[in-house]
């Protein structure tokens, strides 16, 4: 509360800046501007043409394994206020708080992959705290082959690292590390960190290794809160494959429930 | 006076806050730190260890750190520059520098080790080069303020 307006002042000359370069500039950039995002968006919605008949397929094929649907999350885009002035604290202040419905333990996402999580909230801000901050630790699965593992922030914002890694489990680097959605806290799928470096000593039981994460810790100024869609559905996802033969389908009619995720 | 005080504290919180690239925080010079250590040297009757605490407490509520942690650190300073003012006063401005890196350094040393308590401390000592950078801001925050004194007429 008393810490707002001292983020608002201090966020003031970037914001003129912005202002500035929204304001002065030429016609030629803003056209190519919107030349370059019109090309963007043509390909991403070509792209998003072919998601939603894979995401429909997917959500059929769930349904007959008795899986319970992947629906999709909501976001909401808050831009940075301030950052921690405390370099051990890896801490960034957003300018949504619960006047937005932001809420303690939010899952924060940019462009890129998983930023961090709400740890605080004002009426107007609300505190972000990084993954790579070393009281951080998410759990994570590998995209290649759905070994689940968890992902510590040790105060680098370039690096993450996963302890009592067993050396006999199959990970290489550039492996791409998503959320796995186990703890409930963090919607499952979102890209965290990508593997860089496997520390691989012959006289220790564990492995320690290195990666590095997806998202721009140091450039956003924009990013992404979510509100996850489904609450009882988090972390159900990977347990129920397990268990085919038992389980009966959570939905009877599958084909009805696409149409309905269609109108969406 | 007190306005001045006040006013020139809550402008030292809001530098500190200002937003710069993450790597680049840990050679933000301590602002706070240094108008505590000027006004507990140059104005002893109206600033004093309680005075340093409240700065303190305002710095950990805004700056989102432990609370107490910059107090304890702002306490101990100027409890420091109370007790030898007269002499500091007397010195030449680079001399009062040096005497202020000292000072700034063990402020810096107090915090880190209060945050250390909580799991967050700095192991090497490249902290101390913010130290050393916020000391070469004494002389320029003591002619600024020796201007604003006279045109204020304040003592």
């Amino acid at each position: 509360m008393i810490s707002t307006p001292f983020y608002w002042l201090g966020d003031t000359p970037s914001r003129i800046g912005l202002w500035f370069d929204e304001t002065f500039v030429s016609r030629q950039t803003l056209m190519e501007d919107n030349q370059r995002l019109q090309q963007q968006v043509l390909l991403q919605e070509a792209r998003l043409q072919k998601m939603s008949a894979l995401a429909n397929e997917a959500n059929r094929l769930r349904g007959l394994m008795g899986s319970s649907r992947l629906l999709e999350d909501k976001v909401v885009v808050a831009e940075l206020l301030g950052i921690s002035p405390d370099p051990k604290v890896h801490k960034v202040i957003l300018n949504k708080g619960t006047q937005d419905g932001v809420y303690v333990g939010q899952a924060v996402l940019d462009a890129y992959g998983l930023v961090g999580q709400i740890v605080a909230t004002t009426p107007y801000t609300s505190d972000v705290l990084f993954i790579t901050d070393d009281s951080h630790a998410i759990p994570v699965q590998l995209t290649r082959n759905n070994v689940r593992t968890v992902v510590e922030g040790i105060g680098d914002l370039y690096q993450l690292r996963l302890r009592y890694v067993p050396s006999s489990m199959d990970i290489v680097e550039g492996d791409l590390l998503v959320s796995s959605g186990l703890g409930g806290r963090f919607p499952a799928g979102y890209p965290v960190a990508t593997i860089k470096m496997i520390d691989r000593d012959p006289g220790k039981s564990f492995v320690t290794v290195y990666a590095t994460p997806t998202a721009q810790l140091n450039r956003s100024r924009y990013v992404l809160l979510v509100f996850p869609a489904g609450d009882e559905n988090k972390g159900v996802n990977e347990s129920v494959q397990e268990f085919d033969g038992e389980t009966q389908p959570l939905d009877p009619n599958p084909e009805l429930s696409n149409n309905q995720v269609n109108g969406e | 006076m007190r306005w001045l005080i006040a006013l020139s504290i809550i402008f030292a919180v809001l530098l500190s806050v200002i937003p710069v690239p993450f790597d680049w925080r840990i050679w933000r010079p301590e602002f706070v730190a240094l108008l505590v250590v000027y006004w507990a040297t140059y104005s002893p009757e109206h600033f004093g260890v309680f005075s340093a605490w409240v700065c303190g407490i305002l710095l950990d509520v805004v700056s989102l750190a432990t609370l107490g942690e910059h107090a304890l650190g702002l306490m101990i300073v100027a409890y420091i520059a109370n007790l030898a003012y007269q002499r500091i006063r007397s010195y030449a401005l680079w001399q009062q520098s040096a005497w202020t890196l000292i000072l700034i350094g063990v402020y810096q040393l107090f915090t880190n080790w209060a945050s250390g308590l909580v799991g967050k401390s700095i192991e090497t000592i490249d902290f101390l080069g913010a130290a050393a950078l916020t000391a070469l801001f004494w002389p320029l925050l003591v002619v600024v303020l020796r201007k604003i004194k006279i045109r204020f007429r304040l003592p």
